[in-house]
């Protein structure tokens, strides 16, 4: 069940039209081409927008604002590991706000590895939780967070 | 299909302590045998928990490691974390489970069980009804929204019926952003069917052929099995042009959030399946009125939506005989954060938060005391020890200034600081806010501020957090900054003794 790390392609406009056509037809198409677009190149470039606002006969302004609201899109490459840790209160009831502290710290080196805030994973009753990698994991402390970005 | 069965569950929880492990322990161990993957009982400290079926009954261990595989298979019943009968386990079998009833016992994306199951035939009754008649079953019923808010479903449901349109929806609320909840998350992956099912029955009911489930981002197994099962029930017949050769058309697609709580607001919800930043609209106009693009539309949350098959397959009467004054119906309670044995908790309305904490949740993982639980997400109430015996009722939690939102229970032991919790509460406030309007957008970024002076010890600013609680509570335009005050005023009314200068505050 392991997912790819969030990779960054080089942005390629062309692809990014494609993927935008691809979807156009869907009732309010914008999200999902927000996400195949994060999905292909790991983030939305700035030269993603004109692209789709132009497929989508949208205003830049439109695409712009809409891309900013989200928490999700990226404006930029992550690094090669993204470790998303829960700071909402029933992960906060054992222990992660000092979880989400820990690993940020042991990060901020390195450049290797995202470190984000995410507010509920769903995972309440294994607190605390993260998704590292896009898997899901609870009854985390710093060590063994830090032994699962690095694979072990 | 030979040899023995074991099933161990795929769903994100037991995955995230080790349940893929135990699974290809079992496919490793080379015994003759055949492994289904299930959704999760709920039992979730007990999580991975494994079953055989040993003479018709389904055996449970738990929780296991990859490591106690080869074991449990040799030695069976005898070996040490062998739990008896899954079904006589006490925290499950004094349950009512009327829409969890298929979760963790059967394969999710097999049609044919949950067909075997007793799926389907609430949507096989609602095709020789008419349309008036289903929204009157669901209306009998007393179901109330379940996703907070508490609205009467048959409602809402008459008002899309008797709107004029081309086109109506059916939008599921899947949007599950509170803090402490997940009863959604399970359904999706344990029994997507259900909810299939019930969206189908509401789009029969008010005359729409399409259906969205918006869910959030932070559920990517659900997503995966939502859009399966989605799949299989089109190819099955369940779905498409011709519901069950009925003639009728429904289909559905699911969608994906992008990490807003605000979208779990159902106006903000819809400008983001239009594809916009997901801002809350002025009501009116209701979304049953001008809703999705426009058009009439019913929405609902996934429980709401997941109990109605039973209401149709059982009648308004059978659903309606559990619950307790307005309250009507099965609860899936959600126990979670410090607390030893988490999990869901499916009963009828009207047990007390005593016995949610207490005699199912066996008090804090920690060992310490139970200081507070907070209920009903995070612009949920704090509640002290004192208030536990109240029961779990819409207007009765009302009455002591709570409320059951979507039945997250988060247990907190005495290390917690109310404090710093009700700063908290301003703070996610901001980081979620829509920003439309001021009262929640700058409020809420001024009670961080607040809040932070009384932490330091001016005690004269709780006057202010106070001020603050009542514009925000009467000016914002939806719960977000609406219900905020909850967890501010019930942890500085609850718990003075964290908020330094609050015994003058009071005396005031």
């Amino acid at each position: 069940m392991k997912h790819p790390a969030p990779h960054s392609d080089a942005f390629d406009a062309d692809a990014c039209r494609g993927i935008a056509q691809g979807l156009a037809h869907l009732e309010g198409a914008l999200l999902p081409i927000l996400h195949a677009v994060q999905d292909r190149f790991g983030y939305v470039d700035d030269a993603a927008l004109p692209v789709i606002a132009e497929v989508l006969n949208l205003s830049r302004a439109e695409v712009h604002g809409v891309v900013t609201f989200y928490h999700d899109f990226r404006r930029e490459p992550a690094h090669r590991h993204v470790v998303k840790v829960c700071r909402a209160e029933a992960c906060q009831a054992l222990g992660g706000e000092r979880l989400y502290d820990e690993v940020r710290r042991a990060c901020e080196h390195g450049g290797d590895v995202t470190v984000e805030a995410v507010y509920c994973l769903g995972n309440c009753a294994l607190s605390p939780a993260a998704l590292i990698d896009g898997d899901l994991h609870g009854r985390l402390d710093a060590a063994r967070t830090l032994d699962l970005v690095a694979g072990k | 299909m030979s040899g023995r069965r074991i099933f161990v569950p795929r769903d994100a929880a037991a995955l995230s302590v080790g349940a893929e492990a135990v699974a290809k322990a079992v496919l490793d161990s080379g015994a003759d045998l055949t492994l289904t993957r299930t959704g999760t009982r709920g039992l979730l400290w007990l999580e991975p928990l494994l079953e055989i079926e040993i003479d018709g009954r389904r055996i449970g261990f738990g929780p296991v490691r990859a490591a106690d595989v080869p074991d449990i298979l040799a030695q069976g019943a005898a070996h040490p974390l062998c739990l008896g009968p899954v079904e006589d386990i006490p925290y499950l079998k004094s349950q009512q489970r009327l829409t969890f009833a298929r979760c963790g016992v059967t394969d999710p994306l097999s049609l044919g069980d949950y067909t075997a199951q007793g799926g389907l035939k609430g949507l096989t009754r609602a095709l020789t009804l008419t349309p008036a008649a289903i929204v009157e079953e669901v209306t009998q019923s007393g179901l109330r929204g379940r996703g907070g808010a508490g609205f009467p479903t048959g409602i809402k449901w008459n008002t899309v019926l008797h709107a004029e349109a081309s086109q109506k929806y059916i939008v599921c609320n899947a949007d599950e952003g509170d803090s402490g909840t997940f009863a959604d998350r399970i359904l999706m992956e344990g029994d997507p069917f259900l909810l299939i099912e019930g969206m189908a029955i509401a789009g029969l009911a008010v005359g729409a052929t399409k259906g969205y489930i918006y869910l959030r981002s932070e559920y990517p197994h659900a997503f995966r099995t939502l859009t399966q099962a989605i799949e299989i029930a089109r190819a099955g017949g369940v779905l498409g042009a011709d519901v069950m050769g009925s003639g009728t058309a429904f289909d559905m697609e699911v969608r994906l959030g992008a990490g807003a709580y605000i979208c779990g607001e159902e106006t903000s919800l819809l400008e983001s399946l239009e594809g916009r930043r997901g801002q809350v609209r002025f009501k009116p106009p209701l979304p049953a009125i001008e809703g999705l693009f426009g058009k009439p539309t019913v929405i609902n949350n996934v429980l709401s939506l997941a109990a109605v098959p039973t209401v149709l397959a059982e009648g308004a009467e059978y659903y309606r005989n559990f619950g307790t004054g307005r309250s009507r119906g099965t609860m899936p309670i959600q126990l979670g954060g410090n607390v030893k044995r988490g999990g869901l908790i499916e009963r009828a309305f009207g047990l007390s938060l005593r016995e949610i904490v207490e005699d199912y949740g066996g008090g804090t993982l920690t060992g310490r005391p139970v200081h507070a639980a907070q209920v009903g997400g995070p612009l949920g109430a704090y509640w002290p020890s004192s208030l536990f015996d109240t029961p779990l009722d819409y207007e009765a939690f009302a009455a002591k200034g709570g409320m059951v939102g979507h039945g997250g229970v988060v247990v907190f032991d005495d290390t917690v600081d109310m404090a710093q919790q009700a700063r908290f509460a301003f703070e996610f406030c901001a980081i979620e806010s829509c920003g439309k309007c001021t009262p929640c957008r700058i409020g809420s970024t001024r009670g961080v501020e607040t809040m932070d002076r009384v932490i330091a010890g001016d005690g004269a600013a709780l006057g202010l957090v106070r001020d603050l609680c009542t514009v925000m509570q009467d000016g914002s335009l939806c719960a977000l900054g609406g219900l905020t005050h909850m967890p501010v005023l019930s942890a500085l009314d609850n718990f003075p003794e964290d908020f330094p200068g609050a015994a003058r505050d009071a005396a005031e």
